[in-house]
């Protein structure tokens, strides 16, 4: 499907790249180099086994091979997601417990409204505001995820920071929602009354058997999240110019560099695909009553 | 939605006037819808009525006046070639709110169609369907109408087409889980057997009684189609210049950030914010009122 929007659609690729004013005998030479003249089945085959030996192609525009860009890219886009992850899942859960324990208190009412406000908003518009407040006024943190060469860990970090923090927003609001609402069913249970009555202290009551329960459905969302978090990089990468795979797909439709832009979009497949699968297998981990396959 | 009028007049249906009533009392009584349908109001006033009330004009340069700060002449001050900010974004909500409604329609009628065809046949139908609607739903939006603008071209129509288009799986899959559960009532059961068309039975008895969670969805949809349309234009693939559309005027002006002309980019962002967190509040409003 990735391959016929990329290459069946846009019609003549020689003439994409060339321009409208080319000699077509330019443009029937290029496409000729570049196999587009193919028919499509011909060319679809030969992508699709390149691919899988590893080899996406060569870029349009670089004329180079596609492949070391969209790892580079993935690397780069990787460490953004890291830090985005890292800091929302665990805030995001304690956020929905904390929630979910002082149910309609107003501490429940500011996280839920909170969240709730901040998930629906474009990560460009959160960016914007973020990058004015820590960037242009107090100047905490740089406005541009470009950190300066063989900048170390801490330093690449440190630049990490406020592209995050959008995307931190957004996932904060669906987490904390699932964590809260997963806690509410929980606590309600009759196996959490049965915990109480039979006298286990509260503490234990909520770690050993509301937490378990309730986090499960948690787990999935936060998985299904990385399909999102995926077309929130092309953004957010774009507003804080950083060289991951959500920029080259952007810079690649630009340039109408199909190559690149269908490698790219078929890796983010891959890696959702990847993401889907784990938060399975977790899920049977953390759930004694699912076992995938048979252990009978 | 007028099509719960459309309905044959059959006793079920004189009935339902009292539960329409009652959702309406109940949505004036909501809070919550009533602070974000107010605040979507006025952004539809300021895209109809805005040319009007904007102290300039939104198009007009003025070079020499270029990136003022705010003052009591420019109230949000000016951007790179002099255009009044403030004029800019009443009348930038114009274009936002032609397209992300026109998507959500699109959506809300291909998503019901959809919806009542796997929901009510069921078999084969559903399931060959549903797996190619899983497929869409599986990549991201944003990458979906990457890819067909690319390929289209952008124009308005493009971008209402593409995210109609995608935002119809999510409203498909709600639509038949309703129709799933009301197919197996009896007065479904009673159309079959008067030998109603499958057309007949799908559009006129079934799907009055699916309007609430239609309504629900599409009012969820319609505040993400407005965060679409805003992504995609700032990305530079949906409302095209001069339009001084929000999410455009930011990647307009972004670049400039750095410099400290916070008023070219601060106002737009704010627009979009209190335009979203509207829809949002109406739709959860919409939701509480049918759900009680």
């Amino acid at each position: 499907m990735v391959f016929l929007g990329g290459q069946a659609l846009p019609g003549n690729v020689g003439r994409a790249i060339l321009g409208p004013f080319a000699d077509q005998r330019a443009v029937d030479t290029l496409n000729h180099t570049l196999g587009v003249d193919r028919p499509l089945l011909a060319q679809y085959w030969s992508w699709i086994s390149n691919f899988v030996q590893g080899d996406m192609g060569t870029s349009y525009i670089f004329r180079a091979p596609v492949a070391p860009f969209v790892i580079d890219a993935l690397g780069n886009s990787m460490k953004l997601a890291a830090v985005a992850f890292v800091l929302v899942v665990p805030i995001g859960i304690l956020g929905g417990v904390v929630a979910a324990l002082n149910l309609n208190r107003p501490l429940d009412r500011i996280i839920s409204l909170g969240g709730l406000s901040v998930t629906v908003l474009p990560e460009f518009v959160t960016g914007i505001i973020l990058i004015l407040i820590f960037g242009v006024w107090l100047r905490w943190l740089p406005i541009s995820a470009a950190w300066p060469r063989d900048a170390g860990f801490f330093t690449q970090l440190y630049y990490l920071i406020l592209p995050s923090l959008p995307l931190f927003l957004v996932l904060f609001g669906y987490i904390a929602r699932m964590a809260r609402s997963g806690m509410i069913e929980a606590l309600d249970s009759d196996y959490t009354r049965t915990a109480v009555l039979k006298g286990l202290p509260w503490r234990t009551v909520i770690w050993r058997h509301v937490l378990r329960n309730a986090l499960l459905p948690t787990i999935t969302v936060i998985a299904t999240q990385t399909g999102y978090l995926i077309g929130g990089l092309v953004v957010i990468e774009t507003l804080f110019r950083y060289q991951g795979i959500g920029s080259l797909i952007f810079t690649a439709a630009r340039g109408k560099d199909f190559p690149m832009l269908e490698s790219g979009i078929l890796t983010i497949g891959i890696v959702y695909a990847v993401a889907t699968l784990v938060a399975d297998f977790l899920y049977s981990v953390l759930n004694p009553r699912i076992r995938l396959g048979s252990d009978q | 939605m007028s099509a719960v009028q459309t309905s044959s007049p059959t006793p079920d249906d004189t009935r339902r006037r009292g539960p329409l009533a009652e959702v309406f009392y109940s949505l004036l009584r909501s809070r919550t819808f009533l602070v974000g349908f107010a605040i979507v109001l006025f952004w539809v006033a300021c895209a109809l009525l805005g040319e009007h009330f904007a102290p300039y004009d939104p198009l007009a340069d003025d070079i020499i006046n270029a990136l003022a700060p705010p003052s009591s002449e420019h109230w949000f001050g000016t951007d790179q070639i002099g255009r009044d900010v403030f004029s800019r974004v009443i009348v930038g909500s114009r274009d936002i709110l032609t397209v992300a409604p026109l998507a959500t329609l699109l959506a809300t009628v291909a998503g019901t169609a959809l919806g009542l065809l796997t929901g009510y046949f069921r078999g084969l139908v559903d399931d060959v369907v549903s797996r190619i609607l899983e497929a869409f739903m599986a990549i991201p939006v944003v990458i979906v109408a990457l890819l067909a603008i690319v390929a289209l071209g952008t124009s308005k129509t493009t971008v209402i087409v593409v995210i109609g288009l995608s935002f119809a799986p999510i409203i498909a899959r709600t639509v038949r889980s309703a129709v799933l559960a009301e197919r197996e009532l009896d007065y479904v059961a009673a159309a079959q057997l008067r030998h109603e068309s499958a057309l007949h039975t799908m559009f006129v008895e079934i799907l009055p009684n699916v309007i609430p969670p239609i309504l629900v969805e599409t009012t969820v949809r319609l505040g993400y189609a407005i965060f679409a349309v805003a992504t995609l234009s700032f990305m530079g693939f949906g409302i095209q210049p001069p339009s001084p559309d929000w999410g455009l005027s930011i990647s307009n002006n972004y670049g400039m950030i750095g410099g400290g002309f916070w008023w070219t980019v601060l106002f737009d962002a704010l627009a979009i914010a209190s335009l979203v967190i509207g829809v949002n509040l109406a739709a959860d409003g919409v939701h509480g009122a049918l759900n009680d």
